[in-house]
This record gives C-alpha cells, sequence and structure tokens, in this order.
C-alpha cells in the first residue's frame, strides 16, 4: 500500500468517526446527534490548527515550546480587543492613564537595560538599577491604579473594562495573531538562548504569566468575570427560525428549524474553519518544501554544522517561533469566536498545551498532515474517551451488586481516566510508532 | 515596642509561612534536581509523582483513623508516610521498568525523555483523579497549633499575635531531617558516592565499575521519597487537590533551576528564594507599615506589590531573571 493511499485511509478514518458520531448511537459512545458531531469538528479543525503551528516549531525546528495556551490566550483576548464595543467613557475615565502607566513601564524596563549594557559593572550600577527599577514601579503603579479603579468602576456587572474596538469579528483572527507573533518575539528575544529543557521551562512559566494577567486585568478582560456574548462571524440560530424562507429550505430537507439552524450556523463555522486550515496547510506545505524548509530542518537536525555553513540560528529560531505562535494565537481567536466568550480561569495547561503535544506527536511531527490528522484524530478520543470509559467500566463491573460502593466509585469516576487514556496514547506512540502516524518524509 | 509589634507581624504573615512552604519547595525541587543530574532529563511527572505518594498516604490515614490509631497531638498521616512512600517507590520502579529504561538502551536525546515524561504525568494524573476524585481532600487531624496567637499575646504582653501551625512545625524539623540525611548519604555512603560519580561523569563511572542500573534504581527510590515527603507535608499544611499539586511542578521547576538544576544546595536555596519572593511580593505590608512608620505617614492602600492571584508569575519572573544573567542558576547547574 502506497504512502498516500494509507494517509488517505487515516483522514477517511476520522471522517467515518465523525459521520457515525451524527449517525449512531451505536454502544452508547457516539450520540447520534448531527450537532454534537458538528461541535467535534469544529473545535477538531481548531485543534489541527494549533498543532500545526506547533509543528511547525517542534517538527521544523526542534524548538520544545511548552508555553502553547499563553499564545491561545492572547488569541481570545484579541477578539475582546477588536470585536466589543468600546465602553461608553471608559477611555476618558482612565484608559489614556493606563496607556501611559504602560509606556511608563515599558520606560523603567529600557532604561535598566541601558543602564546594565552601558554602566561599568559594580556597585555603582546595582545602586543605580535598583533605583531606576524602584522609582519606576512606584511612579508606574502611582499613574496606573487610579486609571484602572476609574474604568473598573464603570458598570461592573457588565462590563468594567476598556472593551475593543467594535471591528467585524473575523478581522480579530489575524489580530490574534499578530497580538501572539509579538508577545512570542519579547519571548524569544529573551528565552530562545536557553537550550531546551530550559526553554520549555521558561515558555511553560510565561504562558502562566500571561493567564495571570488575563485572570486579574479586570480592565483588559474582565478577568474571571468573563467576557461573553462576543460578536460572531455567522448569523444568530434565533434570527434564522424568525425568516421564513430558511425554515422552508429547512423543511425541505426533513429538518424542524430549530435543529436545522444550530446545524447550519455550526456548518458555518466548519467552513470558515476549513478555508483557514487548509490555507495555513498550503502555506506550511510550501514553506516545508522551500530551500527555507530545509535550511530549518538542516539546522534542527544539527545545530552545530548549520552554524558552521553560516546559517544564522538564533534568527532562524525567532523567526519560527513568532511564526508557530501566531497560528497558535489565530487558532486561539478563532475558538473564542466560536465560544463567544473569553473565560481566562478555564485556560489550563493540560488541556491547551500538553493535549495539543499529545497530537503532534501521535500525528507525526515533522510533517504537516500528520499534525492535522493528529489534531482531529486526538480531539475526538479526547471527547468521546469519557463515554467510552464509562460503558468499559460498566462492562467490567456487571458482575458486581448494583450497590456496591466500588462499582459506584468507579462509574462516577471513570470520567477521568480521559488523562490516562491520553498519556497511555502518548506513550505507546512514543515506543511504538515515534515517528508518528503519518512520519516525516 | 512598635518595631517588635512589625518584626512579630512580619514572622506571623510572612516569615512562617515563607519557611514552610520554601521548605516544602526545597523538598519537591530535591526530587526534580536528582533526577536532572542522574538520569539527565526535566521530569514533568514530578508534581504527580507528589500527588500520588500524598494520595497513598492519604488512603492509609484514613485506614488508621477508622481503625481508631492516631499518633497524639501529630497528625496520623505521619505514621501513614511510610506506607506512602513505600507504595510510591513500587510505582515509580515499575514506571522506570516499563518506560524510562527502554529509552536509557537507546540512549534517546534528553529532549524524548521529557515527552515520555509528558505521558507518565498525564496517567498518574489521571490514575489520582481515577482513585480519589479531583476534590479537595482533608487529612489532618492532631493538635492545630504549636503556639496559638491569644498565648502569644499574653505571654509576650505585644499587639500583635503569632500564630505557628503544627504542619508548619513538622515541615520545617522533617525538612531539616530529610536534608541531613540526603547530604549524608550522597556524601559518605558508597551507593551516594557512586550516584555522584555517576552523575559527575558517566563514562568515567562506568568504567571504575559503577552499576548504572543500580544508581537508577537508588535514584528512582530516593526521588520517590522526597516527592511523597514533600507532598505530604504541603498537603498537611494547606490541602490535596490533584490539579494544585500538578500546577506546584512549576515553582517547583522555579526553584530548581534558579538554584541551578542538578546542584543540591542549589535546589534547597532555591526554594526559599522563590517562597519568600512569592509571599512577599503578594503580601500586603499595611500592617508592618504602619507599626513601623509614624501615624502621619501611615499608608493608606493595602501596601500589596501585587495581588495574590499572580503567586506563579512571581516565581516565573523570578526564574527568566535569573536565567538572563545566570542561565544555568545561581549555584551553576549543568546542562544536559
Amino acid at each position: 500500500m502506497s504512502d498516500t493511499v494509507k494517509h488517505s485511509l487515516l483522514f477517511a478514518f476520522v471522517g467515518l468517526l465523525i459521520l457515525l458520531e451524527g449517525s449512531t448511537t451505536f454502544g452508547g459512545i457516539f450520540s447520534g446527534s448531527w450537532n454534537s458531531a458538528l461541535v467535534i469538528l469544529n473545535m477538531g479543525l481548531i485543534s489541527a490548527i494549533m498543532a500545526l503551528g506547533v509543528n511547525l516549531q517542534w517538527g521544523f525546528a526542534g524548538l520544545f515550546n511548552v508555553g502553547i495556551m499563553g499564545f491561545t490566550a492572547l488569541g481570545g483576548l484579541a477578539v475582546v480587543l477588536v470585536s466589543t464595543n468600546p465602553t461608553p467613557g471608559a477611555f476618558a475615565a482612565g484608559g489614556m492613564g493606563i496607556l501611559m502607566a504602560l509606556v511608563m513601564g515599558a520606560l523603567t524596563v529600557v532604561g535598566a537595560v541601558a543602564i546594565y549594557k552601558f554602566m561599568k559593572p559594580g556597585l555603582a550600577r546595582t545602586l543605580v538599577l535598583l533605583a531606576v527599577l524602584i522609582v519606576g514601579f512606584f511612579v508606574y503603579r502611582a499613574i496606573f491604579d487610579p486609571s484602572v479603579e476609574a474604568v473598573e468602576a464603570i458598570n461592573p456587572a457588565l462590563e468594567g473594562n476598556l472593551g475593543g474596538l467594535g471591528l467585524p469579528v473575523l478581522l480579530a483572527w489575524p489580530a490574534g495573531g499578530l497580538l501572539a507573533a509579538g508577545a512570542a518575539w519579547l519571548i524569544g528575544k529573551t528565552a530562545l538562548g536557553l537550550r531546551s529543557d530550559y526553554l520549555a521551562i521558561a515558555t511553560l512559566g510565561i504562558a502562566e504569566i500571561i493567564i495571570s494577567i488575563l485572570k486579574n486585568e479586570d480592565w483588559l478582560s474582565r478577568g474571571v468575570k468573563n467576557v461573553v456574548g462576543l460578536p460572531r462571524p455567522v448569523p444568530y440560530e434565533v434570527d434564522l427560525q424568525n425568516d421564513p424562507s430558511f425554515v422552508e429550505r429547512a423543511a425541505s430537507f426533513g429538518l424542524d428549524p430549530v435543529e436545522g439552524s444550530t446545524i447550519f450556523v455550526k456548518l458555518g463555522y466548519s467552513i470558515l474553519f476549513t478555508v483557514v486550515l487548509l490555507a495555513l496547510l498550503w502555506m506550511a506545505q510550501m514553506a516545508l518544501r522551500s530551500p527555507w524548509g530545509r535550511m530549518m530542518r538542516a539546522i534542527r537536525d544539527n545545530e552545530v554544522a548549520a552554524e558552521a555553513m553560516g546559517k544564522d540560528v538564533t534568527r532562524r529560531h525567532l523567526q519560527i517561533f513568532v511564526l508557530g505562535s501566531a497560528i497558535c494565537g489565530l487558532a486561539g481567536a478563532m475558538m473564542t469566536t466560536l465560544d463567544s466568550q473569553l473565560t481566562p480561569g478555564t485556560y489550563n495547561p493540560l488541556r491547551f498545551t500538553f493535549l495539543i503535544w499529545v497530537m503532534v506527536i501521535v500525528g507525526g511531527s515533522g510533517n504537516n498532515f500528520g499534525a492535522v490528522l493528529g489534531g482531529m484524530l486526538i480531539w475526538f478520543f479526547w471527547i468521546k474517551v469519557e463515554p467510552m470509559g464509562i460503558e468499559l467500566i460498566k462492562l467490567l463491573t456487571t458482575f458486581m451488586a448494583d450497590d456496591n460502593w466500588l462499582k459506584g466509585h468507579l462509574i462516577e469516576n471513570a470520567s477521568h481516566m480521559r488523562l490516562f487514556t491520553m498519556g497511555l496514547i502518548l506513550l505507546l506512540v512514543l515506543r511504538f510508532s515515534p515517528r508518528g502516524l503519518i512520519p516525516e518524509k | 515596642m512598635e518595631l517588635l509589634n512589625a518584626l512579630v507581624a512580619f514572622t506571623n504573615f510572612v516569615g512562617v509561612p515563607a519557611i514552610a512552604y520554601g521548605s516544602q519547595l526545597a523538598i519537591g525541587a530535591l526530587g526534580v534536581t536528582l533526577v536532572y543530574s542522574v538520569l539527565r532529563f526535566s521530569n514533568f511527572a514530578h508534581g504527580d509523582t507528589m500527588a500520588f505518594g500524598t494520595m497513598v498516604t492519604i488512603l492509609f490515614t484514613w485506614w488508621f483513623q477508622s481503625m481508631g490509631i492516631s499518633f497524639g497531638p501529630l497528625p496520623t498521616a505521619l505514621l501513614a508516610l511510610p506506607l506512602g512512600i513505600a507504595v510510591t517507590m513500587l510505582l515509580v520502579l515499575i514506571t522506570d521498568r516499563t518506560v524510562y529504561s527502554f529509552y536509557r538502551e537507546q540512549k534517546a536525546k534528553p529532549v524524548v525523555f521529557v515527552m515520555v515524561s509528558l505521558g507518565v504525568m498525564f496517567m498518574m494524573n489521571g490514575l489520582v483523579r481515577f482513585i480519589i476524585g479531583p476534590g479537595d481532600q482533608r487529612f489532618s487531624d492532631g493538635e492545630r497549633f504549636i503556639i496559638k496567637a491569644r498565648a502569644f499575646k499574653k505571654m509576650t504582653g505585644l499587639d500583635e499575635g503569632l500564630a505557628i501551625k503544627t504542619s508548619q512545625g513538622i515541615t520545617v524539623v522533617t525538612a531539616i531531617v530529610v536534608v541531613a540525611l540526603l547530604f549524608w548519604f550522597l556524601n559518605k555512603t558508597r551507593t551516594g558516592k557512586s550516584m555522584r560519580a555517576y552523575s559527575d561523569n558517566e563514562d568515567l563511572a562506568l568504567l571504575s565499575g559503577i552499576n548504572p542500573e543500580r544508581v537508577v534504581m537508588y535514584t528512582w527510590l530516593i526521588v520517590a521519597t522526597l516527592a511523597t515527603i514533600a507532598g505530604v507535608l504541603y498537603g498537611l499544611d494547606k490541602s490535596f487537590k490533584p490539579f494544585t499539586y500538578f500546577q506546584l511542578l512549576l515553582p517547583i521547576f522555579a526553584s530548581a533551576i534558579v538554584g541551578g538544576l542538578g546542584s543540591p544546595i542549589g535546589a534547597i536555596a532555591g526554594g526559599f528564594i522563590i517562597a519568600f519572593s512569592e509571599v512577599m511580593i503578594t503580601y500586603a505590608w499595611k500592617k508592618v507599615a504602619t507599626y513601623v512608620l509614624p501615624e502621619s505617614m501611615a499608608p493608606d492602600g493595602l501596601v500589596q506589590l501585587l495581588s495574590t492571584d499572580y503567586k506563579f508569575a512571581v516565581s516565573f519572573a523570578i526564574l527568566i531573571i535569573v536565567l538572563l544573567f545566570k542561565p544555568t542558576g545561581i549555584f551553576k547547574g549543568k546542562s544536559v
């Protein structure tokens, strides 16, 4: 069997799983609802995009980034900043002050860096440095705190943040990519000199810092109060249900208006996501085959040799770190749009960082199609391991009495087998097929 | 008197909690550092090993409590601790046999080991949640306090009270004993010396007839012990929740790295640096400041540098700053 056939069959298998989800309720595992099938498909598409981004960093360049969660969350923030309406009076109340404070903070850091670079090492430098940092911090807080208070005082039940620019939500997607790219550039500038383990832990920490900022800076993201009701690029179900021509068309497919409208909306998202995914996949493939892609892989395989050949390794690493993170930011913005809410409290590294890693490794690192396949397949299992686990436990415990405490405990906790299974899948793939389902050519 | 009050307030709200937390981090970081120096990878599963050991200890504690066994004023968990350590040792050895040994034979790159430890992390995390559930578990019993705030006030006649929890006292005493034993083991015993030799120069150690599998096994046994002790101490002091233990990975890594990966002294220093900075930067200094400053200058706000939710952010900010200036940590750790 040629590779192409085998890989097409793998993709067909994922397609089949989603079709089964929509059409049957076999064994209590599938739900038999097209709505649920589309929900899985949509998140699968987004996961595939994130996996593409990580594959760019790991598969192409060997950069071990475990801060994906941070970039995803920044993408989500971009949706709020671009597409929500500005809060009336917020900018006048404290927006200017907050901006000034941030500029002040940035100047302090720049000043500190300059002092560190240009003054001679010694006690004098340390003292000046400390003085600049401490004075800078207090000036920053003196401007920042009252402005934040003023902004957060505006209608805190609904707003209390600056709001956004009120632009169409689709613009937020590239903006999410840009925001993540900017953050990645800053991080890369400071952390990319580190060795692989140190880089991994630094990125893990930076992602945690980004999440705590989103959780705490209410003026920016409403923190744990969440931003809900974000605008969407597809019509609302209610509008469709009130549109006679849509109701008529739904009826011609044998659907009632409510089901028809929910499916229509989800299909709309699926189409948008597929377009983005295909475009990115095409670009990633072009990049992989280009001289640039070959150079990247050469650097990945032997950094020292590549450097000796005159390749600027640090620069290339920075470049691909920014590109890969931008893709994760884009996917984050798409995900927040799909949910129509930003919920900083729900970002956790098991789901938004390590699961993406499982996708890349299982799919096949270094191969873009592998990343896409891994994204969709692992997402399906992430959702379905729970019902599968419950069915399995039920089967295994049929011989126990119904009031047995162990049986109750097992069934109650079966859903936690999801993490266990993901770990098992990852270990099995790393052991028996370390290059993944679709290996690098 | 005012200065004395300020000192007591500082000890009560910053000193004591930070010393306890720092000891817990230090014992955790010692485990991470040992794996790094002997097995040469960053073990992402360490937080979940801690959770597993603590869970086993909790289960034994509950069993003891149900049988009416107690440890007088001390928590019953201390009686269950050896059993928790034994079971964790078993789990860790099984993991090494079934998972890590394969990659050791292959001489896989460190980054592959890190990936593999991600898989182990997922599985242990799932296992713990499956057995004990994701919720909060309390298992401390016995006396709650060594010194109560009111008794301290009566004793000294100061306005400020000082309270020391039993769990905090136990943590510090245990940490001192554990660290002393570990350093004695590494420096004085034959096995400890061969571990250090293996960690310094693998080839040379092999040449001089050190059995690598034995070194690896002893490392895992010590790591399991340290992880369980750190986990149980943290659980007694705060509470046990699987997700919190997974998150502890972050400050523990930060401690180990700030001190210098592979350096035991560094791990201890790192633990206290991280703990003190986390507590000090997120503590509201108003009370202390009011005692120290003259009345006219007393602060209006809480004088809190950052909100408490930023504590992980603080440990990482320190980590990154240290890495920028000393890429291998304060005590010059090694790099693979």
